[in-house]
């Protein structure tokens, strides 16, 4: 039985207004971080406030480990929750000490417990000997990780993050994100985050769910909805994709790239996705499928090079390593290495 | 952490959410309500109340007319007279290289620290064969009185409001767009003309609105030059003749010209606020030189602060002299003051904070009608506000009447706008996140706002309760019709011997309220100054 249960919820700021959260379903299982991934706007916050109690949703239902939260006439406030919530900007209370951020929600421990359990915790998020500092005396990670301290002390069944790591500079970030996704792995906490940057939902969460206009297009393990998107949306909004409108005939169609596989059997018109690095560039022709192209431009990203090719009448994409040197005007080879992956059509029902 | 069940927690928790349950929420809200809406209403019952050939006699009375034309007539004289002194001064400060730059722009503040009436004591106690002219050079001027002794007195001390307006809009204004006006071909002169003086349109309403509110709602300078008003017909009518109706009728009368004031600024500003477009500082200016102009530019600035600040300080150090008062009243006057302001302080800031917070965290259409309701009860003419609380009260509460309770709740509701102010600012400030979490960490709505919100708005609180502790202590109208009997306070004593010509026994309530009042613009200019850094 998944812990967290979120059914059909909806919910419109004002009347007349388009929903922002549009009956969206998503569960999470015990243990598990998820992801929810998605543009700014696509609701995914505002569904994360609902799951606290914050906001009050339209409609749908908020369940955690069988307890009803929001629906059938109930709404349980967010103090009887027992849900975490670390927010975009921390939200520590600048008049209290870090200790005394900590010790706020353990207000239900009894008294000798609690200094203990907030010293412990800071000790977890390495915030030892900051203890007396006030918030603004913090850089931002610290402050991030005071957040985390708070919400985590007094053991909620759940953990909410809202863009946790967006305030962090890049490589403060990189490194915040290891440590918290080893530090709710150690603990056991099961962690809903909330998150635009799909490198961020791919690297930190079990499962991940991309949102688009307040519902759920897809959920999946970070390699699943990478490989095989469902929709368009999810493969453009995980990264950079060639677009292949075509005919297909069973497990392969004819595309401009030679004749290619398929990730599913379909039988005709098709909008076919191929990752860039799903396809390799030569100098020569070294099997029958590849064909001849000339590039157009190149990119150079340091551990990768992205060059467009012009192939067929279209342009491509195509990463490589970043010891290939084709420049403006050459002829090159390209290869499909993996099979295309069939998109659904808008409105097409997933099998 | 969570111990009851889910079901049993249900109805439980509706109730929780719901408004009513809320009373921090809805008591201060009713209270105000209450306070403001329902005496004003009963006033218009009251006035109605007279038979209907009474009625038309009471409308229709050529008196009527002649208020309105004097109340009319002081507040467009007190508006070009202050224009034609706040214009030119802050011109002077913002865009000039006058000398003392800071200290001209002091002068056009510290006049807020002598209140009307006092100011009008001034005037009268200095001219006059008994006057501190007189006394002191032989000089004989006559004593003004009537239209002209208010004209001088209000304009002298409500001019800073427009000074203060014009300055910010000045100092606002972006230089590129004079620039760029430039560039474009105009003069110095038509840059003048086009760019500028219609971007002071928005302060000029803003300040005047301000200082006819003033004129409107005076009562301590009009009575003491013995100028009929509205205000001082209501008094008159009131504390003279038992005629009640027709004092509510004035009332009203009155309460209809401030409506109409505001719903007529509210049409001339639509659309006109102009804002700079991006951010950033505004790039130093170009200051003119005055050059052989710094002479008579000082001497205005100078004639300026010495009618308003100097000659009230001097008339009543000259006249403190003179005193025979050894301390005993001051400090009875003092008492009373203190304990009904002090009352009124807290009170007004215990409102402040659950309407503040509801306009500020729960903005919706209601909350902003309660945001209003409460300015309505500033923007009501002081007198009009006490006589519509003196005939409700008698009416609906009659052990009320006469109580230090009731005054301190009349302070309250009309000061409230004043305590509202640095409440709401220092709410916005806060940021809602911090209460979120207080809630996510199992604390209750009312106990998560004292743990986390409030003591954020420690220093908002404080600034408010001193604008209404202070502005209760000055306040003359309300307190002469709600006042408690043997109750004195220091602008009743010396407004009542001002008013006999006992000039040495008003000496020194007015300098206990000209020092009081130093306060109150020190906290304004503080505040004005952390808004724009």
């Amino acid at each position: 039985m998944p812990l967290l249960t979120v059914s059909c919820l909806s919910k419109r700021f004002a009347d007349g207004a388009l929903p922002v959260v549009n009956g969206l379903s998503f569960e999470v299982e015990e243990g598990e971080t998820f992801a929810l991934l998605g543009p700014s706007g696509c609701g995914k916050t505002t569904a994360l406030r609902c799951i606290a109690g914050f906001e009050q949703p339209d409609s749908g239902t908020v369940s955690l480990g069988g307890q009803m939260f929001t629906g059938g006439g109930t709404l349980v406030p967010p103090e009887r929750r027992g849900i975490g919530f670390v927010f975009q900007d921390y939200a520590l209370f600048p008049h209290l000490s870090v200790r005394d951020n900590v010790l706020f929600g353990l207000g239900s421990l009894p008294k000798r417990e609690r200094g203990d359990r907030a010293d412990e915790v800071l000790r977890l998020v390495g915030l030892g000997g900051f203890e007396a500092r006030k918030p603004h005396a913090l850089s931002g990670g610290q402050q991030q990780r005071v957040a985390l301290a708070r919400a985590m002390a007094p053991r909620p069944r759940l953990l909410l993050l809202d863009e946790p790591f967006s305030n962090l500079d890049a490589l403060l970030r990189q490194e915040m994100r290891e440590r918290v996704r080893d530090l709710l792995k150690r603990e056991g906490m099961t962690a809903l985050l909330v998150t635009h940057d799909q490198e961020e939902a791919l690297s930190f969460a079990d499962r991940v769910a991309v949102m688009q206009n307040g519902r759920i297009d897809q959920t999946g393990t970070p390699e699943e909805i990478y490989a095989t998107p469902r929709t368009l949306f999810v493969a453009q909004f995980l990264g950079r994709t060639n677009l292949l409108l075509t005919q297909a005939d069973g497990e392969e169609a004819d595309t401009v790239l030679g004749r290619l596989r398929l990730n599913r059997a379909v039988h005709g018109s098709v909008l076919l996705s191929i990752r860039p690095e799903h396809l390799a560039l030569a100098a020569t022709p070294d099997n029958a499928a590849s064909l001849e192209g000339t590039i157009l431009g190149r990119e150079y990203r340091g551990h990768d090079i992205t060059y467009r090719v012009q192939l067929g009448g279209i342009d491509c994409l195509v990463h490589t390593d970043n010891r290939t040197r084709f420049g403006p005007g050459d002829t090159v080879w390209v290869r499909a290495l993996e099979p295309a992956v069939v998109l659904e059509r808008v409105g097409e029902v997933t099998p | 952490m969570r111990k009851s069940n889910g079901m049993a927690m249900t109805s439980l928790d509706l109730r929780h959410s719901s408004f009513i349950t809320r009373w921090y929420l809805w008591g201060p809200t009713a209270l105000v309500v209450l306070g403001v809406v329902v005496p004003l209403g009963y006033l218009v019952v009251r006035a109605f109340g007279a038979e209907a050939g009474e009625l038309a006699d009471l409308v229709l009375r050529t008196r009527n007319l002649r208020l309105l034309g004097n109340t009319l007539g002081l507040a467009a004289a007190v508006l070009a007279l202050t224009t034609a002194i706040s214009l030119p001064l802050a011109w002077l400060v913002t865009r000039t290289d006058v000398w003392g730059q800071r200290f001209v722009t002091l002068l056009g503040v510290l006049p807020l620290a002598v209140p009307g009436y006092v100011m009008a004591y001034a005037l009268l106690a200095t001219a006059g064969p008994n006057g501190t002219l007189a006394s002191l050079t032989g000089l004989v001027i006559p004593r003004p009185h009537g239209f002209v002794g208010a004209w001088l007195a209000l304009s002298l001390y409500t001019f800073p409001y427009l000074f203060l307006n014009l300055r910010a809009a000045l100092l606002g204004l972006d230089p590129a767009l004079e620039e760029s006006a430039r560039s474009l071909g105009a003069s110095r002169q038509e840059v003048r003309w086009r760019v500028v003086l219609p971007h002071l349109r928005p302060a000029f309403l803003a300040g005047g609105l301000l200082i006819v509110l003033h004129v409107l709602g005076d009562f301590g300078v009009v009575s003491l030059m013995r100028f009929e008003t509205f205000s001082y017909a209501i008094y008159l009518q009131y504390a003279a003749s038992y005629d009640r109706v027709y004092a509510a009728w004035l009332a009203l009368m009155l309460l209809g010209l401030t409506g109409a004031l505001l719903w007529g600024e509210a049409r001339l500003l639509r659309g006109r606020l102009f804002h700079r477009a991006g951010g950033g500082m505004a790039r130093h200016r170009q200051r003119s030189a005055l050059g052989a102009w710094q002479g008579p530019a000082l001497g205005f600035a100078g004639g300026v602060g010495f009618l308003s600040v100097g000659l009230p300080l001097v008339t009543v150090l000259y006249w403190l002299g003179r005193s025979t008062e050894r301390g005993g009243h001051l400090l009875e006057a003092l008492w009373d003051s203190a304990s009904a302001s002090a009352g009124a302080a807290v009170l007004a800031a215990a409102l402040a904070v659950p309407i503040a917070y509801l306009g500020v965290r729960r903005a919706s259409k209601r909350t902003r009608v309660l945001e209003r309701i409460a300015y309505l009860g500033y923007a009501t003419p002081p007198l009009a506000f006490a006589l519509a609380l003196v005939f409700f009260s008698l009416r609906a509460m009659p052990w009320a009447y006469q109580t230090l309770g009731l005054l301190i709740v009349a302070y309250a509701l009309h000061f409230l706008a004043e305590a509202l102010g640095p409440v709401r600012s220092a709410l916005y400030q806060a940021p809602p996140q911090v209460q979120e979490a207080a809630r996510s960490l199992g604390h209750s709505p009312l106990r998560a706002f004292f743990a986390a919100t409030f003591p954020l708005l420690r220093r908002g609180l404080v600034v408010s309760m001193a604008f209404v502790f202070l502005s209760a202590l000055k306040e003359l109208p309300i307190t002469f019709l709600l006042s408690p009997l043997g109750f004195e306070s220091l602008a009743m004593r010396m407004w009542g011997a001002a008013s006999e010509s006992l000039f040495s026994v008003a000496a020194p309530y007015a300098l206990a309220l000209i020092l009081t009042s130093t306060v109150l613009v020190g906290l304004l200019l503080q505040r004005d100054g952390q808004r724009d850094p």
